[in-house]
């Protein structure tokens, strides 16, 4: 469905051998470090929004991404999809990403909460697996008291709660996003080998032998940040012992733009509503992305199945509520770990995205996460930039720091909290649990309120978040 | 250092004749190919012990966290104000983009100090000028202004002195000063004269109220420890008054006044109606 698009970056393809306001390769190597605002290590989703936010401001911005541009779009390179909660969707569109990749998002106009623990060997009943469940309906976010119905989208006044998007789409929006920009220069492949700090500058060395000097580096470069290092900041990781296997299936009816989330003893299980695609004879294909925690041991394994019997392990888990299930394409895993940085802050050093938190697929928030950070640090750094200030200084970052401290680790917490309390099939937990879910479902107030948090509009929020220009 | 803070020592100034400066002018960065870093203060034959010296007080002045912090605190409200009052002065839309809303205006910062003024000023694309009669706060200002890239024109001399070469700006500013010369209506008239017919003045200082007395010696010197006791003296102060009355004998009207409140909650300071302790002013003819 996006080979279209996905051909203008594939290897030889037009763009390749030319990426944009690329610093012509022997030119100004070993020379004087190139001059920026800001330089973004990391070139991904969250590097990338940061870098378009920020430009359109005058913010001379230099972002290195350590993968070749077609890389990263490639289908073998990142088969994830993320969920764009309706915040995140703001953002995008404030900073014109969003209409180039809007074909391709999968509203989602409800979402089901199951616990589906314990008893497998009745999953394949058709229809979910336990007597209670939460039923979120983005016509709860109207206020209209219409009964909860899965189905058509029919046009309402809620907005939908968010959106399924590949990764991969989404890097190819922003990338072409990014050539439109002024005031960017993107280097890649490259790494960044040190950092240090020279006087009122930080000056980054990169592995092709170039230098960039600026007044702020943000670490965009995920989970596993160098900059991170570099810099001496701690982190605090805690192992959930469980892996997440990642991967595109399709089904044999139509998802109706329903997220299913089912709680099993090993993990959560998600099913992701994609847009549907056609297969190579032009047949409409119905698509989802699956979340499915497990057993790490069990992982080898489950990934070297066939596509029938991995197709059969799904069904196992989600049961046959939309018909037979197969996987399509190339299947991932991950193994998933919390993660919190200690600080978010160094001198002339700020870290953004995975690289500052690293949380639980559980609620989907993840990227979510990382948008917010990037809506946040770009208007605190267009506001310093407005005011003449050095957008490295600390009292500038400070502000950052202390805004999204607060809902990153509340997000921290109640992935993790759910996790725990979701991740095992003892009897009193589990109806706890589910006579927590009922409640629940009958506390309209309360379950808003989890329902605006989910999607990005509860707190202090940034302008982009509400979809305003910086 | 803490303790002469970067105030016109108007009593036995330096008085160095402005040629003999400009050979200091804060380094051009583009194309100069040398990292910013390096004090690289420019030319002439420069004590690299003194340019050490000067780097690490520099980085005293220039640590929000340090000694300055409640002028760095203060600085984001400052510019803001500056900033909007001198678009509406001048028109929004002259030659300037967004990003540099004074771009084509010259500015002159009186009793610049380290240039924390000065170098957002310049940043937002004025062509600044800083004064300050302590050759160490120059020194200061300009290794700075080396280090982050930021083209200044520093001066060490007192505002007389350079009403003698004929140069006029555009904005004038005497942010925090006043309170601390020994005659605040001739140094206004003074000031006054820098400025261009057309142009625009500011002054920021402290009101003589007994709240003032409260907040800014009680709280600040000796309970918050902001600053250095001593740092003020109250008897010094000047109500808006006392500052509109010399500047209207130079001609000028006030434009505006408002004042500056501490908002302890999110620890900044904002523009307010309260002009009993901070307070900021614009004038103009």
């Amino acid at each position: 469905m996006t080979d279209k698009s996905s051909s203008r970056y594939a290897p030889g393809g037009p763009s390749a051998e030319r990426p944009f306001h690329l610093v012509s390769e022997d030119a100004t190597r070993a020379a004087a470090p190139l001059q920026a605002d800001l330089a973004i290590i990391g070139g991904g989703m969250v590097g990338m929004s940061l870098a378009i936010a920020c430009s359109e401001h005058g913010i001379k911005t230099a972002l290195i991404e350590a993968e070749p541009a077609p890389a990263l779009t490639d289908r073998g390179y990142d088969g994830r999809s993320s969920a764009i909660a309706y915040g995140s969707q703001q953002v995008l569109k404030a900073i014109g990403v969003w209409d180039l990749l809007k074909d391709q998002a999968q509203p989602i106009l409800d979402i089901r909460v199951t616990d589906g623990g314990g008893d497998q060997r009745d999953a394949r009943r058709p229809g979910g697996v336990s007597p209670f469940f939460v039923h979120y309906s983005h016509r709860d976010l109207a206020g209209d008291a219409a009964p909860p119905q899965s189905g058509d989208a029919r046009p309402v006044d809620a907005p939908p709660f968010g959106y399924i998007v590949e990764n991969r789409v989404s890097r190819v929006a922003m990338f072409e996003r990014l050539q439109a920009c002024p005031n960017v220069t993107h280097i890649a492949p490259a790494t960044a080998l040190s950092f240090k700090l020279d006087a009122e500058r930080a000056l980054v060395s990169l592995s092709d032998g170039r230098q960039v000097e600026a007044a702020l580096v943000v670490a965009a470069d995920g989970r596993h940040s160098a900059l991170r290092g570099f810099a001496g900041i701690g982190i605090s990781e805690s192992d959930y012992r469980q892996s997440a296997i990642v991967c595109t299936v399709v089904h044999e009816k139509p998802h109706h733009g329903v997220a299913h989330e089912h709680f099993l003893p090993a993990g959560p299980f998600a099913m992701l509503p994609m847009t549907d695609d056609r297969d190579d004879d032009g047949r409409i294909r119905h698509r989802s992305s699956i979340v499915w925690t497990e057993d790490p041991r069990l992982v080898p394994m489950l990934l070297a199945l066939d596509d029938d019997a991995f197709g059969a392990e799904i069904e196992r888990r989600f049961g046959l509520t939309l018909g037979r299930v197969r996987p399509l394409g190339p299947r991932f895993s991950y193994p998933l770990k919390l993660l919190v940085a200690e600080k978010y802050l160094a001198d002339r050093l700020v870290l953004v995205g995975d690289a500052a938190h690293g949380i639980h697929p559980i609620a989907g928030q993840g990227f979510n996460l990382g948008v917010r950070d990037v809506a946040a640090l770009a208007e605190v750094l267009v506001d310093a930039r407005r005011l003449g200030q050095d957008i490295g200084s600390p009292l500038v970052l400070e502000r950052y720091a202390r805004w999204r401290r607060f809902d990153n680790l509340l997000l921290v917490g109640v992935t993790d909290g759910l996790t725990r309390l979701f991740s095992n099939d003892l009897p009193p937990l589990r109806l706890a649990r589910d006579l927590g879910f009922a409640l629940f479902n009958k506390l309209r107030p309360v379950k808003r309120l989890a329902m605006r948090h989910a999607m990005g509009l509860v707190g202090n929020l940034p302008k982009l978040v509400r979809g305003e220009p910086l | 250092m803490t303790t002469e803070y970067a105030f016109p020592r108007r009593a036995g100034g330096a008085k160095l004749s402005t040629a003999d400066a400009n050979g200091w002018s804060g380094g051009p960065r583009p194309g100069s190919g040398s990292p910013a870093g390096n004090g690289t203060v420019s030319g002439s034959t420069v004590d690299l012990e003194e340019v050490a010296k000067f780097s690490a007080m520099a980085e005293a002045w220039w640590d929000p966290r340090g000694s300055f912090r409640p002028l760095h605190r203060l600085n984001p409200v400052r510019i803001g104000y500056i900033r909007d009052m001198v678009e509406r002065h001048f028109g929004k839309n002259r030659e300037q983009s967004t990003n540099q809303p004074l771009a084509g205006l010259s500015a002159l910062d009186i009793g610049c100090g380290g240039g924390l003024l000065s170098e957002p000023l310049a940043r937002l694309g004025a062509a600044t000028t800083g004064i300050d009669a302590s050759d160490r706060n120059i020194a200061i200002a300009r290794t700075h202004a080396a280090q982050t890239g930021v083209k200044v024109t520093y001066l060490p001399c007192a505002a007389e002195d350079l009403v003698a070469t004929g140069h006029r700006y555009d904005i004038v500013l005497a942010m925090e000063v006043i309170e601390h010369v020994s005659d605040p209506a001739v140094f206004l008239r003074t000031a006054a004269e820098l400025m261009k017919p057309d142009g625009i003045m500011f002054v920021a200082t402290l009101n003589r109220t007994l709240k003032s007395y409260a907040f800014a010696i009680v709280g600040a010197e000796y309970v918050l420890r902001w600053l250095p006791r001593g740092t003020h003296d109250w008897n010094k102060f000047l109500r808006p008054s006392e500052i509109a009355r010399p500047l209207r004998q130079a001609g000028l009207s006030i434009r505006d006044l408002s004042g500056v409140a501490y908002q302890p909650i999110n620890d900044r300071w904002d523009r307010s109606r309260d002009t009993d302790v901070n307070y900021m002013l614009c004038a103009s003819r």
